[in-house]
C-alpha cells in the first residue's frame, strides 16, 4: 500500500508516457515487473541516503530523536488529528513516512513542479542546508485513544493516560494534551521547523496543529567534547542519568517490551516557565541550596566534579544534610527512579497578565514506563524548592512508535491486530 | 485500492505503447500539450462575464447606497452598506488590478497610515462606513458619496479592459482565500461595522465561481482535487451559515467567540490548500 501512494504521488500519467516513449525503458518493464519498474525510474520506496552530510538514519529498530544524543534545537509540535476514519489515520502514516525519510537526508519532500501555476511540495527554507543532524520522533497520545471513529480503544496500552495533576500545576490547556506529537531536533534552528511545518502542511485537512514550541541547547566544548548544557537557571541540566549508549540501561528505563509499543518509548512533555526575574534576585548560595550542585562546575553542594556521588547521607558540622532534604537533587534521587531526559530551554516572549518572561524548559524525558516519570514529579511535590521559581503550564504524553523498518511505515505496529 | 487500479492502468498503457511501436503517438500528444496547454478561453471569457455581473449590481447598490447618505437616511445606508460591498468582494481579483481605483474604493485608513498617508486622502466605501457607524451622521460625507459613485462607474467601465487570463482566476482565487486568512477573519476589514462576514462569504464565493468554472478540467485531470475542493467549500459554507443572523444576512464580527474565529481559519486553510492546487488546469 505505502509503495502504491508513494507511486502514485511521484508520478503523473503524462510524466509516465514521456517516460515509457524512450523505448529503453519500456522495454525493461516487459523483463522486470513492477519491482524492476520503480528500480527504472528511481522510484523505489524512499532511504536513508548514505551520502548526506550529517544525517541520522530513520530506519531502524528505534525511532530516532529517542537516544540520539540530544541537538542544539527542537521543534516540538503536538497535533489535533482531523481524520474520522483508522483507514486515513493509517494513510496519514504512510504518507508522512517517505516525507520523514527525505527530511532526515536533508532533502526536499518533493521537486519543484515545472508548472509555475501551482505552489511548490517543499516550502524550501531549507534549500542549501544539510540533514543538520535532524530526528524525527512520532507519538500518540492518550486522546487518540479516546476517538471512538477511529476504532483504537482496545490498542490502548492502559499506561497511556494524562499525566497526574502535580502540586504548583498550573496547566493551559494552550499547552496541554495532543492526539500526535511530532518532535524535529536538528543541529539547525530552520532545519528542524522545516521538517514539522512541511509535514503539517502536506497533511492539511488531516491534523491540525494544536500547539508546538521551539526550544535550544547550548553545548560548552571541552576537548571537542560537548559538555552538559546549562538551563536558563545557569545549572546544569541533564548530569545524572542512565548511560544511553549502553544497551542494558535503555532497556531497562527507555524501551517498551511488550504490545504493540515494544521498542518504543514514553515521551513526558512538560512546558515548565521559569520565573527568571525572581530567580536573579536570589542569592547564589540560596541557588545552590535550591538545586544541591554548585552553579559554575555542577557538583553535588561539598564536592568538587560533575559526576560525583551525590552525598545524600552527609551532614554537616552542625548536623544538617549538606545536601538540603528541600533540594532538587535529593528529592529526584530519592524517587529511586530512572527516566532518559531529553530537555531543551525556551524563550517565547512574555506573560501576557504580568509582563514577565515566557521562558523556561520544555522538559522532554522518555521512559519504558509514565510511573517512572510520575514517581519523580511526586517526590519533588510541595517540597521542592525550586517549586518556587518554576510553574508547569503544558504537559504532555505520548506513546512513540517502535522504529520502522523498510517498507514499513511509521506506526505500523498500531494497526496490525495482535 | 483505487490507486492500485490506477497504476495498473499507467502500466498497461506504457506497455502498449511502448510495445507496439505507437511512441509516435505519445510524442504528438506530448509536444502539443507543451505548444498550447489547454484551451480555456471559453472558462476565461466565463469568468469575465461573471466580473461584468458582479460590477453591474456594484454600481446599482452603490448608487442606491450613495443616494441614502446623501439623503441623511443613516439606517437606509447601514442597510445597504455591507451587501453593496459584496459585489466588490466578489470580484476583487479583478478590482485590484486597477491599482489607482481598488484603494480609492476600498482603502481602510490603517492601509493609507501604513503609506505615511492620512485621513485627508482617505476616501471610499470605509470613509463612510466611519461616518455612518463612529461619526454617526452623513453630514460632510456628500462629496465622498460622490466620488464613491463616480469610482464604481469608472470601474465598471475599466473592467472591459482587462485581459482576463488563467492565471489571474487561478492567482485570483488563492487570493481571495488569502484576503480573508489575513483580514476578514481577524476583524480588520470592517473595524467599525463589523460587517466582516459579509466580505468573508463574498470572497468565498469569488473564490468558488472561479473553481467551479474550472471544475469540469480539474475533474479531467485530478478527479480526488475536484472532489476535496467541492467537500471543503462545503464544509466552509456550513460554518458560515452558523453565523447568519436569521435576516438573511451575518451576526457582528464582535459576536463571535475565539473559538468561531479558529474553526474558520481552519476551514479556510484546509480550503486554501487545494485550491493552490488548481494551476493542474493549465497542463
Amino acid at each position: 500500500m505505502a509503495e502504491d501512494k508513494l507511486f502514485e504521488k511521484k508520478i503523473s500519467r503524462r510524466q509516465m508516457l514521456k517516460l515509457t516513449g524512450a523505448g529503453a525503458a519500456g522495454a525493461a518493464i516487459g523483463v522486470s515487473g513492477l519491482g524492476g519498474l520503480l528500480n527504472v525510474f528511481g522510484m523505489t520506496a524512499e532511504d536513508d541516503n548514505p551520502e548526506s552530510k550529517n544525517k541520522v538514519n530513520f530506519y531502524g529498530t528505534h525511532q530516532s530523536g529517542i537516544i540520539t544524543p540530544v541537538q542544539t534545537h527542537i521543534y516540538f509540535a503536538s497535533l489535533e488529528v482531523l481524520v474520522k476514519s483508522q483507514a486515513e489515520l493509517k494513510e496519514l502514516l504512510q504518507q508522512w513516512t517517505p516525507m520523514a525519510v527525505r527530511l532526515m537526508n536533508g532533502e526536499p519532500i518533493g521537486e519543484v513542479s515545472s508548472n509555475g501555476f501551482i505552489p511548490a511540495k517543499d516550502t524550501g527554507e531549507a534549500g542549501g542546508l544539510d540533514a543538520s543532524g535532524l530526528t524525527l520522533t512520532f507519538g500518540v497520545g492518550p486522546s487518540l485513544f479516546d476517538k471512538n471513529e477511529l476504532g483504537l480503544s482496545s490498542k490502548r496500552p492502559a499506561e497511556l493516560k494524562d499525566l497526574p495533576h502535580f502540586p504548583k500545576d498550573q496547566l493551559d490547556p494552550a499547552y496541554t494534551g495532543g492526539d500526535i506529537a511530532i518532535q524535529a531536533c536538528a543541529e539547525d534552528p530552520q532545519v528542524a521547523f522545516h521538517a514539522v511545518r512541511n509535514l503539517i502542511r502536506a497533511a492539511s485537512g488531516k491534523v491540525r496543529l494544536k500547539w508546538s514550541q521551539a526550544g535550544f541547547n547550548s553545548f560548552p566544548e571541552k576537548n571537542k567534547k560537548r559538555e552538559t548544557p546549562r538551563n536558563l537557571f545557569a545549572f546544569k541540566d541533564g548530569t545524572s542519568g542512565p548511560d544511553a549508549a549502553s544497551k542494558k540501561a535503555m532497556n531497562d528505563v527507555v524501551w517498551v517490551d511488550k504490545g504493540w509499543l515494544a521498542g518504543g518509548s514514553y515521551m513526558a512533555v512538560r512546558r515548565i516557565q521559569m520565573h527568571l526575574e525572581t530567580w536573579d534576585r536570589t542569592a547564589l548560595s540560596e541557588q545552590e541550596a535550591t538545586f544541591g550542585r554548585h552553579r559554575e562546575t555542577g557538583a553535588p553542594l561539598s564536592l568538587k566534579n560533575e559526576l560525583d556521588e551525590v552525598p545524600l547521607d552527609q551532614k554537616d558540622a552542625s548536623g544538617e544534610p549538606v545536601i538540603p532534604v528541600d533540594s532538587h537533587v535529593r528529592l529526584a534521587k530519592e524517587a529511586k527512579a530512572q527516566i532518559h531526559r531529553r530537555s531543551f530551554s525556551y524563550s517565547s516572549g512574555t506573560m501576557d497578565a504580568t509582563g514577565a518572561y515566557d521562558a523556561g524548559l520544555l522538559f522532554i524525558s522518555y521512559q519504558k514506563d509514565p510511573q517512572q516519570f510520575i514517581a519523580i514529579q511526586k517526590s519533588f511535590g510541595r517540597a521542592d524548592k525550586l517549586n518556587e521559581y518554576i510553574t508547569h503550564r503544558g504537559s504532555a504524553l505520548f506513546a512513540c512508535f517502535p522504529g520502522v523498518q523498510k517498507g514499513s511505515y511509521i506506526g505500523e505496529s498500531l494497526f496490525k491486530t495482535l | 485500492m483505487k490507486s492500485h487500479a490506477l497504476l495498473t492502468s499507467m502500466l498497461a498503457t506504457g506497455l502498449i505503447l511502448s510495445g507496439c511501436g505507437a511512441d509516435k503517438t505519445a510524442t504528438e500528444k506530448e509536444s502539443a500539450e507543451a505548444v498550447a496547454p489547454t484551451d480555456l478561453q471559453q472558462e476565461t471569457d466565463a469568468y469575465k462575464e461573471f466580473a461584468k455581473e458582479q460590477m453591474d449590481q456594484f454600481v446599482v447598490e452603490t448608487e442606491k447606497f450613495v443616494n441614502a447618505v446623501k439623503e441623511g437616511k443613516i439606517d437606509e445606508a447601514k442597510a445597504i452598506y455591507p451587501l453593496a460591498r459584496m459585489y466588490f468582494e466578489r470580484s476583487e481579483p479583478i478590482a485590484e488590478s486597477f491599482g489607482d481605483l481598488d484603494p480609492r474604493i476600498d482603502a481602510r485608513l490603517a492601509d493609507l497610515e501604513d503609506e505615511g498617508q492620512g485621513e485627508e486622502q482617505w476616501s471610499g466605501y470605509h470613509k463612510i462606513e466611519y461616518g455612518l457607524w463612529v461619526d454617526k451622521t452623513t453630514e460632510g460625507y456628500e462629496d465622498v458619496a460622490d466620488q464613491l459613485l463616480k469610482d464604481a462607474k469608472e470601474l465598471r467601465a475599466r473592467v472591459e479592459t482587462v485581459e482576463v487570463g488563467t492565471d489571474l482566476m487561478i492567482t485570483g482565487a488563492v487570493d481571495l482565500l488569502n484576503e480573508v486568512s489575513t483580514s476578514k477573519i481577524t476583524g480588520e476589514e470592517e473595524i467599525f461595522s463589523h460587517t466582516d462576514l459579509y466580505d468573508f462569504k463574498a470572497n468565498v464565493e469569488g473564490a468558488e465561481k472561479i473553481f467551479s468554472i474550472f471544475e469540469p478540467v480539474i475533474k479531467q485531470k485530478d478527479a480526488t482535487l475536484s472532489t476535496d475542493l467541492t467537500k471543503k467549500f462545503g464544509t466552509l459554507n456550513t460554518l458560515l451559515a452558523k453565523h447568519e443572523d436569521g435576516n438573511g444576512g451575518y451576526i457582528s464580527y464582535e459576536e463571535l467567540t475565539k473559538e468561531d474565529t479558529k474553526e474558520l481559519a481552519d476551514a479556510v486553510n484546509q480550503l486554501g490548500e487545494p485550491l493552490s492546487m488548481m494551476g493542474i488546469v493549465m497542463e
